[in-house]
């Protein structure tokens, strides 16, 4: 479904991805892990089209991703949560909501926007408050449900449980792990490497902008040189 | 009691041209956090456009139509040329460029037309209206009539359209608002339109009372400035308070003091609420939770 090849990036002179190769394919939940500052933002950034690409392809459904803009990557089915949530703080919770469907105004968003809140229970309880004023944990589930809003078939999500109370942290893995479920491809960066890995099928391992192990969750988690490094084990 | 009246009616007459100029600057001080300096220019344009079009033997509404797109277009091409072509300078470069092409309409102005002061007949003719001992001109009650009808349509337009909700959402986060699919680009063009169009639309209005010629918008995008930061920059709301407040304070220090001090007057009190309130009288602290 999305493939990556060689795909450099810089700011300004400095380059921070050396030629990333990575795949997903449709239905899959992947993950990106690695220590804070490896890239894994600066990789998302590529994909959602917001950060210059300085070599290398992505291509999305058969789709060379590179040459389209930002705000149409959306409706080729490629949406983001993006790090530090990114939510609307001057509007209510829903209308965070109903713009994540912008593209849309059928009858649809009305079941999705029911769906969201299914999914997210407390943000129907606050639907009509400032979203600024949700706590951290609720401003996730926000910056998730607004990306599902937007009806894509692959969700780019970036580390969702940064700055999180660990029953929090759980409870948005859950809802990762049941993304499979809709038909919702996921590639997941994350820093909690273990919690991750625990639900992807497969993992990669970022260190300064290079990929330096990749596999199956299973065989990450086994291998030695995670447990110590990342999973403090 | 009747010279109170009077001095009311003209400051809401005059407060309402700057509570439309203050609107021009809210909604693209929104879209970009731009303060525009080139408003001004945009009610003169509305005028003077009027006013040649008018002469070249179009009818009145015909030619205010003309003047407010035409007007439009040129918001449009200050975003396209000068703008957009400096995004990423600091908001303080784009506030000076916008200062550079007020000054650049203002001689394109004086050449392409003349230096001349202007009027057209006013809409409903200049039969004063009686109210309780004092008179109003029926063009007065048009300024305040489109003043308020701006207000609402904006109102609207930003609570309950999904385009005016994404201006809303592109001023408060323009990654995010990539990231849902909003063509922020577009909602700076369509923001500087909006912003020029409202502009002119002041100037079609307000022309037949105060007459119009190439250097009364510095003046105006003066006093809307001072009645969008009264009101709290970025409100429409206090534009249109903060705009009918400068308006009514100016007429009275004119008709109680002198008007050598309504300017003066204005300003101190505006001054005054800035020193209490920073944010404006309806601004508020955005909010963010890390």
């Amino acid at each position: 479904m999305l493939t990556v090849e060689g795909l450099r990036s810089r700011y300004g002179r400095i380059e921070v991805l050396h030629g990333i190769d990575l795949h997903v394919d449709s239905g899959e939940i992947v993950t990106v892990v690695g220590a804070n500052g490896a890239g894994k933002t600066t990789l998302l950034r590529c994909l959602s089209g917001v950060q210059p690409v300085a070599g290398g392809s992505i291509t999305f459904r058969g789709e060379a991703l590179t040459p389209v803009p930002a705000h149409r990557r959306l409706s080729r089915g490629l949406a983001q949560s993006p790090e530090g949530r990114q939510i609307f703080t001057n509007l209510t919770v829903e209308e965070n909501l109903r713009l994540g469907a912008f593209l849309y105004s059928d009858g649809r968003v009305e079941k999705d926007m029911e769906d969201a809140f299914g999914m997210f229970p407390v943000l129907k309880q606050k639907r009509n408050l400032a979203a600024g004023g949700l706590s951290g944990g609720q401003q996730q589930m926000l910056a998730i449900a607004r990306a599902l809003m937007g009806r894509p078939s692959c969700l780019l999500l970036d580390e969702p449980s940064m700055g999180l109370a660990p029953i929090l942290v759980q409870q948005i893995f859950d809802v990762v792990k049941g993304l499979k479920a809709l038909d919702v491809t996921v590639l997941l960066v994350e820093q909690n490497a273990f919690g991750a890995l625990k639900i992807a099928d497969r993992g990669y391992v970022m260190e300064t902008g290079r990929i330096t192990m990749e596999g199956t969750s299973e065989a990450l988690i086994a291998d030695p040189r995670i447990r110590e490094a990342y999973l403090g084990i | 009691m009747p010279e109170l009246m009077q001095f009311l009616l003209s400051g809401v007459t005059v407060g309402a041209v700057y509570a439309l100029v203050a609107l021009g600057f809210t909604i693209i001080y929104n879209a970009s956090d731009v303060v525009n300096f080139a408003q001004g220019e945009f009610v003169m344009l509305g005028g003077m456009v009027t006013v040649f079009a008018h002469h070249a033997g179009l009818p009145l509404p015909l030619a205010a139509l003309i003047a407010i797109l035409s007007t439009a277009g040129i918001g449009v091409a200050l975003n396209k040329l000068a703008i957009e072509p400096a995004r990423g300078a600091p908001v303080v470069s784009l506030i000076i460029i916008t200062i550079g092409a007020s000054i650049f309409i203002r001689g394109v102005t004086q050449l392409v037309f003349d230096k001349q002061l202007h009027r057209f007949p006013a809409f409903s003719g200049d039969e004063p209206i009686r109210v309780l001992g004092a008179t109003i001109l029926p063009q007065s009650l048009w300024v305040i009539a489109g003043a308020v009808a701006v207000f609402v349509g904006l109102w609207l337009f930003f609570t309950r359209t999904l385009i005016g909700r994404a201006v809303l959402a592109t001023s408060n986060n323009r990654l995010a608002a990539r990231l849902v699919g909003i063509n922020t680009g577009w909602v700076m063009t369509l923001s500087f339109a909006l912003s020029a169009g409202i502009g002119a639309l002041a100037g079609v209005l307000v022309t037949p009372i105060t007459l119009v010629s190439y250097d009364v918008g510095i003046a105006l995008a003066l006093k809307g400035f001072a009645a969008a930061m009264l009101g709290g920059m970025g409100n429409p709301k206090g534009a249109l308070v903060g705009g009918i407040l400068l308006g009514l304070l100016e007429a009275l220090t004119a008709g109680y003091v002198s008007s050598q001090y309504k300017d003066a007057a204005a300003f101190v009190v505006i001054l005054a609420v800035l020193f209490a309130m920073p944010q404006g009288l309806f601004g508020k602290k955005s909010t963010d939770r890390v």
